[in-house]
């Protein structure tokens, strides 16, 4: 996985709550067997007309936040389905991290599982961040996770809390399968008790 | 004797019984019982399996379904390309990884939370996961089931165990006696009216009380089923007498040690006394049938209500919320519900697809002609096999419903199966969003019993008035 140290970069304000993962990228967008490509789908409802032109309203199709790197959300953004092609779509778009004051608890985890970092604020820190970025000249957000901080145009610091392991895992660009891989004697012998201990699990049935 | 044993809740004791080992002070690494697997979040994480040559570690503990993608009708030759694609990848996956897998033409193939359950495979005390958000339908048996996203999925086939941080405990008491006409998909959009879309975050929610007590097993999925529109990683039961009737000789129930199972399963209820991180009552007694209105689940009310007007909302966001809700289901504040007129009716889903779903709806139905456009998918070919022999196909057929086969369908309108921009829909699914069942279309969740009376009406309906 991509390490994800730092970045800089323009942050779009999309302050609607309870985005979903369908609205994030609907299930007609799903027919794939590739992780690749979706960013042509992210937000495909909304970011288009029927005509398949722009919506110029919205968002991430104005000229100043088409580039945008941080997407600063409404609250428990990433609800519903479990999709991983949302935290795809949104890569592939270009999104490397999220600011938001909830964010949906499995989306939340497809985040790490992709090198994207989603950022919890007080909703008035969130709220705080959208009135700055939503001028196109303080726009511009840098993502410090080695020091835990977001620093604005105006030299505003803003520092945020995340879990030490999800921390590492990002700075490290740690791939859990083979973590876990390590740990094969521990999970050979929790199977070798749990067969003794829930004998029905093994029996051959169906 | 012990003594002094700390007491734990079910989902306690269910964790605690799968912890390989922990990582640190917020992460255990956990042993996964069993995965099911379905053909649209599973592609990706075979192929990463094949890239970084690695291999399923339990094949017989992973079952494989398609569902998600399959069309209704005419299965023999599938269409769509695409689809085509994803269904034969799954195939050619479990058969690579040697993996159960059940075709789209057995008769066990359906959606996967249907049919982990009437294979017997769901069972009390167990971890069960899916890429799939609804897999906390499992937790009915009491079982810990949540969904997950496919580097998880991936996780899970090579290593059989999750990393995961411990929810929090929350407990909701549904008490009292529900009135005729109310079924539990009006307990649990009542409940999520209450506590609202993220009100289950970062807890698993057990559901007790008398009103949980007196539900069948299918009742009890169709509560849980929905636990994840409450933003709950996963919902509960306490598995009693109901559950271990219904496990009872279904193909992968244990049967040489079924006496040791039971002595099991009777164990994992919560003990008493113990403490909830959150706990919270619902009355059922007045609860009427349930209608959503807006585009989340929590927008919903009583049949008898009308649209809500965003001027009385307080709360900037929220009343925003309603008024692109309002705009996007083309609804009027005032409006009566039961004035709303339908363009069609979707019965099915993993929320209301069992046979007690259908049989409800049949009583409806018998003998009155459709007024709009609807259709019964049930939930596996064991289902509508079970339909056809009561004669239910019957009824609905010469109501007008089309009667289809298998799948998710128009839940979330993945195959053929979909509403056109504009179109208005009473579904029995569990997701109202915006273009879930379509672009442009306009969901409205209820209950079986009220999706059948709509469908003979043409616009919402108290079923009540049928019953």
């Amino acid at each position: 996985m991509e390490k994800f140290k730092k970045i800089v970069g323009i942050a779009a304000p999309f302050t609607r709550i309870n985005v979903d993962t369908d609205f994030i990228i609907p299930a007609e967008n799903l027919k794939t067997i590739s992780k690749q490509g979706l960013g042509k789908d992210l937000f495909s409802y909304i970011r288009f007309n029927d005509d398949g032109s722009e919506n110029k309203k919205f968002i991430l199709n104005q000229p100043h936040y088409k580039n945008s790197v941080i997407l600063v959300t409404g609250k428990n953004f990433g609800c519903g389905s479990s999709r991983e092609h949302a935290v795809w779509a949104l890569k592939d778009f270009g999104i490397k991290s999220l600011i938001g004051s909830e964010f949906a608890d499995i989306f939340y985890n497809n985040c790490f599982k992709n090198g994207v970092l989603p950022i919890i604020l007080d909703t008035n820190e969130v709220e705080k961040i959208i009135k700055i970025i939503s001028f196109p000249e303080t726009s511009e957000l840098e993502i410090d996770l080695e020091n835990q901080s977001i620093k604005t145009k105006e030299n505003k610091t803003i520092n945020f809390d995340i879990l030490p392991y999800l921390k590492k895992n990002l700075l490290d660009g740690i791939d859990d399968i083979s973590k876990t891989l390590e740990k094969k004697k521990l999970i050979d012998e929790y199977e070798i008790n749990m067969k003794k201990k829930y004998p029905w699990l093994g029996e051959k049935n169906g | 004797m012990i003594k002094n044993k700390p007491s734990k809740t079910l989902f306690d004791k269910i964790w605690d019984n799968h912890v390989i080992n922990k990582l640190d002070d917020t992460n255990s690494l956990l042993y996964i019982d069993l995965h099911l697997v379905h053909e649209v979040t599973s592609p990706q994480a075979f192929e990463s399996l094949r890239l970084s040559k690695r291999n399923v570690r339990q094949p017989e503990k992973t079952f494989a379904v398609p569902d998600h993608n399959v069309p209704t009708i005419n299965r023999e030759k599938i269409e769509d390309e695409l689809s085509k694609k994803q269904l034969d990848a799954l195939e050619k996956n479990t058969k690579d990884f040697d993996i159960s897998y059940f075709p789209i033409n057995d008769i066990r193939q359906g959606i996967v939370h249907i049919i982990g359950p009437e294979q017997g495979l769901t069972q009390p005390g167990m971890t069960i996961v899916c890429g799939d958000s609804h897999t906390s339908t499992h937790g009915a048996f009491g079982a810990l089931a949540f969904g997950i996203g496919t580097s998880e999925v991936e996780h899970v086939l090579a290593t059989q165990t999750l990393m995961q941080k411990p929810a929090k405990n929350m407990r909701i008491n549904l008490n009292g006696k529900m009135q005729n006409g109310i079924t539990a998909k009006d307990l649990i959009l009542g409940l999520i009216g209450k506590i609202g879309t993220a009100g289950g975050t970062g807890h698993v929610i057990e559901y007790a009380g008398d009103a949980i007590e007196n539900l069948s097993m299918e009742g009890r999925m169709t509560i849980c089923n929905m636990s994840i529109e409450a933003g709950a990683r996963a919902g509960l039961i306490a598995p009693d007498q109901t559950t271990f009737n219904y496990i009872k000789g279904r193909n992968y129930a244990p049967k040489e040690n079924w006496n040791e199972a039971l002595k099991f399963w009777k164990s994992l209820p919560s003990d008493k006394g113990v403490k909830y991180e959150n706990e919270k009552i619902l009355e059922v007694d007045k609860l009427e049938p349930q209608v959503t209105w807006g585009t989340s689940p929590q927008d919903v009310c009583s049949i008898k209500g009308e649209v809500p007007n965003p001027d009385n909302e307080k709360d900037l966001n929220k009343k925003q919320s309603i008024i692109n809700s309002l705009e996007y289901m083309g609804l009027t504040p005032g409006t009566k519900l039961e004035d709303i007129k339908l363009d069609q009716v979707f019965i099915g889903s993993c929320t209301n697809s069992r046979i007690e779903d259908l049989r409800a709806a049949a009583k409806i139905v018998k003998g009155k002609k459709v007024k709009i456009k609807a259709m019964v998918v049930p939930g596996s070919g064991l289902v509508r096999q079970e339909a056809e022999k009561e004669g239910l196909d019957k009824i609905f057929k010469e109501a007008g419903f089309e009667w289809r086969e298998s799948g998710c369908s128009m839940c979330l309108a993945m195959n053929a199966d979909k509403l056109k921009p504009g179109e208005r829909c009473a579904s029995t699914s569990n997701r109202n969003f915006e273009g879930r069942q379509g672009k442009g279309g306009r969901t409205h969740l209820v209950s079986p019993i009220m999706a059948a009376a709509a469908a003979i009406s043409g616009h919402l309906i108290d079923v009540r008035q049928f019953i």
